[in-house]
């Protein structure tokens, strides 16, 4: 039994304490936001947010985040209201990453966000797009 | 980026479709079938022969309730068929909601398929249903108009329509869509609708409108949008599959009994083409499946493939005198190739290529007690097929399979094949649980159904005017349809072409792929285009005006392209564009890159593109644009690292770190699309970007080096084997 705050609630999730976080979330606690891409910390689709930090859903131990503050995208903001959920960036990884990105540098230049973002993979390769979302949530944010 | 109006829009979770028709809502119900000429016929819902399904719902809250047929993958087609009867019913989008329509092709088949079947795929979508759905959206409106004059007592024609708003113009009374609902009765014969009853697209108000968004981005963004893997069922359980590590063998045996005996397993599940473990957590079954082992069958076919060694020996085929199956023959090759001043031959390989969609395939089924039916919730792009895999796999008749479509976290052509489904049902009915089966990322690699590889062998013979008057190309590979898709050049004037399929079985699984067989296609007729032209010393968008002189369409796409880069200005220090040509899905596109290569390291770097887009009358130009985009990254994607090889019939790669797909610092740092507007008839968008994509960049890398790459992906190590040279 493993014992963390999900999206401000406190949850309980009994399972193996190594079972990764991914399938805590997603499958014990029906929270789907967060997505299952390669399960080998390669394509950043389950990017989650654990004290305020981007984490890898898949790569980390649901015990590592026992008492710890963990965000998915259904509690990044209320009503879907972050700059980058207003912005229309529709991939779930994508936002959580950016989302970080932002909190530490709210003027990320075209290099600071291709370096933050290269991890996470968009396979219908809206790379330019989700650029221009971050600027803009960055300049309107 | 406009701010959007979006329709409402229930999350497409298992249970909204169905049941929110059955109950009904009062209102109006239109039902509308497509008859075999792709004509719809609507008549009133209710008892009819149509039984429950609908296409357009009047509440009398005023909500117009529009279901949508398609898939939605991320391309959007669940906004633009919506949109298309939105437009012509004069609707109000913003009183729009958009739900999954039923799973019954008879009513939602796509009239330009062969047996009208709910499939988006091919870029056909908006295509096919558009006509129909037009004139379903006029007849709405035409029944609308009819029910407010009987209720006035006014003529028809002293009425016209708002958005959602039927107006009495000399009276200036109004009736909201709602308020007609509320009262109105169809009329037993609706009222017919000629071509003329349609609107003039230059008074569309919603079709061609930049400022209208996809309606699945909001339930996306927010993460409660139901893609399959996220669908829960109480009761359900786990399972991942070993599968045959080479395509075509088979179980022999296995450790399922010790499996089975581990804490958490419910059960083995041994398939024809693997064993499927079962568990009660998504963990539990990965960890049992570790444990799993599995001896396989021998001397499947495809255990003797060498992708690498076996690619190299197609060039043999073309040696013999055993002749291709003809694709495309015009004129007389043989005395023009004879006649010619000059002739050029090239061979062009490509590799396999996988789809890595971002979602794995997975698919939940439950199979009742008795087995005689199921439920089954999955993303597909095959809706009707899809439920009649199902049924197969059961054993029982479709109607006895309640399928739930799904958001598809990406298909590009994969999803379109059940595979999956079957295993999800084939699993659950030897338990009568519902199961959630998943694939793992390596499972969809190791398993996966790809784009062939394959060798093109063109031959061109030049008159000395420097003509093309003679064309040769052989596709040699497995795959058949999957090898040819592009492989025409119907828009280039060559009096003489002999177009040709040599078909090599190798025993692996393939598929369809985004563009399908365009991208390597046209990466080998535009290289073959440019190293004419580069004889010749004739610039590539010259030749490429020459070739289509006698095709409006496709000259003024590339001479747009070419406006748009610039052509002929020049590049900063390093770089040098190409250009190339393509035809996908009844559109035309020309793309224009800008690249760089670094010559220690033999990577190529494409730093802006540009593209023109010729694809007629355009649903949601918006979307357009991010679609090209879309395939244009694919396509360079594809062009750059995407390399699947075998060995010993064995995929050897398995995720990401060896199945490169690319990434935002590989990206261009700049993509701009054009559309050519006009009023033609609507053609396909999802996949012409891949396409240009290729031939592009191979013409770019040409332009910069005056080598050609003819082995695409263009990898490092090949890049670098081509500059040394």
């Amino acid at each position: 039994m493993t014992s963390f705050m999900l999206n401000g609630k406190q949850v309980s999730v009994k399972a193996a304490p190594e079972t990764p976080l991914l399938w805590a979330i997603r499958e014990h606690l029906k929270l789907t936001g967060t997505k299952y891409g390669c399960g080998a910390g390669l394509c950043g689709a389950c990017t989650v947010h654990v004290d305020g930090k981007a984490a890898l859903a898949c790569q980390t131990e649901v015990s590592a985040v026992a008492g710890k503050r963990v965000v998915t995208i259904e509690g990044l903001s209320p009503n879907a209201s972050h700059p980058l959920q207003k912005a229309w960036i529709a991939e779930q990884g994508q936002v959580m990453k950016a989302a970080e990105l932002l909190a530490i540098n709210p003027k990320p230049s075209r290099a600071d966000i291709v370096r933050h973002m290269n991890g996470n993979i968009c396979r219908c390769g809206t790379y330019t797009r989700i650029i221009a979302a971050i600027e803009r949530a960055a300049r309107e944010g | 980026m406009t701010r959007i109006t979006s329709p409402h829009i229930k999350s497409q979770g298992p249970e909204v479709s169905r049941r929110s028709f059955l109950a009904g809502v009062g209102g109006l119900t239109f039902s509308i079938a497509f008859l075999g000429d792709g004509a719809p016929i609507l008549n009133a819902a209710g008892k009819g022969d149509l039984g429950v399904t609908a296409w357009v719902r009047i509440g009398a809250d005023n909500v117009v309730t529009i279901f949508n047929p398609s898939a939605e993958m991320g391309q959007g087609s669940m906004t633009a068929l919506p949109l298309i009867v939105a437009e012509e019913m004069d609707a109000d989008w913003t009183r729009v909601k958009i739900e999954q329509s039923p799973v019954d092709a008879r009513v939602y088949g796509n009239p330009q398929f062969f047996g009208h079947q709910m499939l988006t795929v091919g870029s056909r979508t908006v295509q096919g249903y558009y006509t129909g759905l037009r004139k379903a959206g006029a007849q709405v409106r035409k029944a609308l108009l009819t029910a407010a004059a009987g209720h006035w007592k006014v003529p028809v024609s002293e009425l016209r329509t708002e958005p959602n708003v039927v107006i009495h113009v000399p009276t200036k009374r109004r009736l909201s869509y709602g308020e007609i609902a509320a009262f109105a009765k169809m009329p037993v014969n609706l009222p017919e609708v000629a071509d003329g009853d349609l609107k003039n697209p230059c008074d569309f108000r919603l079709i061609g409108n930049k400022a209208i968004g996809r309606a699945d981005i909001p339930a996306k963004v927010d993460g409660t949008a139901i893609y399959g893997m996220d669908v829960h069922v109480p009761g359900m359980v786990y399972a991942v599959m070993s599968r045959a590590p080479v395509h075509g063998s088979r179980p022999q045996s296995s450790n399922a009994a010790a499996i089975k005996a581990m804490a958490g397993v419910v059960d083995v599940v041994t398939l024809n083409h693997g064993v499927v473990v079962v568990a009660d957590t998504m963990e539990g079954a990965l960890a049992a499946r570790k444990k799993l082992k599995v001896e396989w069958s021998q001397g499947a076919r495809a255990a003797g493939f060498q992708s690498e060694k076996d690619l190299d020996g197609y060039r043999h085929m073309m040696e013999g005198a055993a002749a291709g199956d003809p694709v495309t023959t015009k004129g007389n090759v043989k005395n023009a190739m004879a006649a010619a001043v000059k002739t050029y031959q090239a061979d062009f390989y490509s590799d396999h290529a996988y789809h890595a969609q971002m979602e794995p395939l997975n698919a939940v089924a439950h199979v009742n007690t008795t087995g005689d039916g199921a439920e089954v919730w999955a993303g597909t792009q095959s809706l009707d097929g899809a439920r009649a895999s199902a049924a197969k796999a059961l054993g029982v008749g479709v109607d006895k399979i309640t399928f739930h479509p799904c958001y598809l976290g990406g298909g590009f052509g994969r999803r379109s094949w059940s595979d999956y489904i079957e295993e999800a049902v084939l699993t659950s009915k030897a338990m009568r649980r519902p199961v959630k089966l998943v694939w793992t990322r390596e499972d969809d690699v190791a398993y996966g159904a790809f784009r062939p590889m394959a060798l093109q062998c063109l031959k061109a013979g030049v008159d000395k005017a420097g003509n093309i008057v003679a064309w040769e190309h052989c596709v040699i590979g497995d795959g058949r349809s999957l090898l040819t898709s592009g492989i025409r050049i119907p828009f280039y004037n060559v009096p003489n072409q002999n177009i040709e399929l040599r078909g090599k079985s190798s025993g692996v699984r393939l598929k369809h792929w985004r563009a399908v067989g365009h991208g390597f296609n046209k990466f080998a007729i535009e290289s073959m285009v440019d190293l004419i032209a580069a004889d010749h010393k004739i610039d590539p968008v010259e030749f490429r005006r020459r070739l289509t002189r006698h095709s409006p369409r496709a000259l003024k796409v590339i001479e747009t392209a070419a406006a748009m880069a610039k052509w002929g200005t020049p590049r900063p220090a390093g770089r040098a564009l190409g250009i190339a040509f393509a035809e996908r899905s009844d559109s035309l596109s020309a793309g224009v890159a800008e690249v760089s290569v670094d010559r220690a390291k033999g990577r190529m770097r494409v730093h802006r593109f540009w593209a023109s887009l010729d694809a007629g009358q355009v649903v949601q130009p918006g979307n357009a644009v991010a679609q090209m985009e879309s395939g244009i990254v694919y396509g360079l994607s594809s062009m750059f690292s995407e390399r699947i090889t075998f060995e010993n019939g064995r995929v050897q790669q398995s995720n990401f770190h060896d199945y490169e797909v690319m990434r935002m610092a590989d990206a261009p740092e700049e993509i701009h699309v054009e559309i050519i507007r006009n009023n033609e008839p609507p053609a396909g968008i999802g996949e012409t970007g891949v396409p240009i994509a290729s031939g592009a960049v191979a013409n770019a890398f040409f332009a910069l080096t005056g080598k050609q790459i003819r082995h695409m992906p263009f990898t490092p190590d090949r890049v670098l084997a081509v500059l040394k040279a």
